[in-house]
């Protein structure tokens, strides 16, 4: 049986990217570390400054919201209901009891009662992929949360091989936008507030391996919307990489907010944002609404999709066999 | 062994009495993509699996 490598006692998990095993409590001082060392080296915020996490029921940003809670951080939940069937309705439920069980305070946001679509409505009603409406409507009202409670920072749980694989799929496509664009911290300006990713020198192994032990319920199932995605294939392919050299990966990403983020930081020039013309948010369009305004108002005038009905052949086939086929939605 | 697998919940029963590593081998899946959780508790892929335990294998991917 492999042995922790700091004290010698039974390992709970091994990890070739530091080439060690580690005991549960090694395991918990190692990842608090990694956040720590994240968060001084990239400023990402300070001991006084008022957090709100954005929590999905998920691994990643459970376990940031149980670590930031460890170190003494005042730290807020936000949940945005995405009216993703029954994958949201376990996720608000695994969220609220988390923050129950912890005293902690959790903002709700519920899209189809506050904003009158749903993920898989606008999805349908404005021929997006599903991961892309949810992504835009996510941006918008955890921006606009944080901004409105006063919070100083707005923190999510993107952790490495989340951002690896954006870098990834980016650098295919040398999208130097994007790619200057991506940081682990994103500094208040142009109406939007500051944003960090405190899991950045963290891998999704890790944040699962921190829920189990740390007796965190979490969504274990992957959203039915996301299967089959592209970030999904970019994780893959270097995970094949990773399996073959350890450690490539943080190398990759790491390495990259190191040496070339630098070199893109001024290369691109972009314009200031303007308010948009209905909630005020930033936009790029003057005169014009903002894309999640422009969403909003598409979707909510739609009639309610069913999630499965906006799935592909492999996320029906998952959804299918984790929550049954509704009645009366049969393929046969 | 039974062993419960993840994404979709389902059990299959395998051979006992060899570690982890060989067991994700045997069912396909890779060790970097996976925890496994032996009688409760997190376990490294040496970790020799003995029938009769109860053992969950988590995918640990997620592509939000």
């Amino acid at each position: 049986m492999s042995k922790c490598r700091s004290c010698r006692e039974p390992a709970v998990i091994d990890l070739p990217r530091h080439n060690a095993n580690f005991c549960a409590e090694h395991f918990i001082q190692l990842c608090l570390r990694q956040m720590r060392r994240a968060i001084e080296d990239f400023s990402m915020f300070g001991p006084s400054d008022r957090l709100l996490v954005a929590v999905s029921g998920g691994k990643d940003s459970l376990a940031l919201w149980d670590m930031l809670h460890m170190e003494g951080y005042s730290a807020d939940g936000l949940y945005v209901g995405l009216g993703i069937g029954e994958y949201s309705d376990e996720s608000g439920r695994i969220v609220r009891q988390f923050a129950a069980e912890r005293g902690l305070v959790l903002q709700e946001i519920d899209l189809r009662n506050e904003y009158g679509f749903d993920i898989p409505t606008a999805s349908r009603a404005t021929r997006r992929v599903p991961c892309s409406a949810c992504g835009l409507s996510k941006r918008h009202l955890f921006d606009d949360a944080a901004k409105r409670g006063g919070y100083d920072v707005l923190v999510t749980g993107h952790n490495l091989d989340d951002e690896a694989a954006v870098l990834f799929g980016n650098t295919l496509r040398w999208d130097v936008e994007y790619l200057r664009r991506q940081s682990p911290v994103l500094p208040a300006g142009g109406g939007f507030g500051r944003k960090a990713k405190p899991l950045v020198r963290l891998t999704e192994r890790e944040m699962a391996a921190w829920c189990v032990v740390r007796g965190i319920d979490y969504v274990i199932e992957e959203c039915p919307m996301a299967i089959g995605n592209r970030h999904l294939a970019y994780k893959e392919a270097l995970a094949g990489i990773e399996r073959s050299s350890p450690g490539v990966t943080a190398s990759f990403f790491l390495g990259y907010l190191d040496r070339m983020a630098p070199l893109l930081a001024a290369a691109v020039e972009h314009d200031d944002p303007v308010p948009c013309r209905r909630c005020g948010a930033p936009t790029s369009a003057e005169g014009e609404d903002c894309a999640f305004c422009r969403l909003a108002t598409t979707s909510s005038s739609h009639d309610p999709v069913p999630v499965r009905v906006v799935l592909d052949r492999r996320g029906r086939k998952a959804f299918d066999e984790q929550w049954g086929v509704p009645e009366g939605e049969s393929d046969g | 062994m039974i062993v419960h697998l993840r994404q979709p919940r389902r059990e299959v029963d395998v051979r006992g009495g060899r570690p982890a590593r060989a067991v994700l081998n045997e069912l396909g899946l890779a060790a970097e993509g996976h925890i496994v959780i032996c009688n409760g508790t997190l376990v490294p892929s040496d970790t020799v699996l003995a029938e009769g335990d109860q053992v969950e294998i988590r995918p640990v991917v997620s592509g939000g």
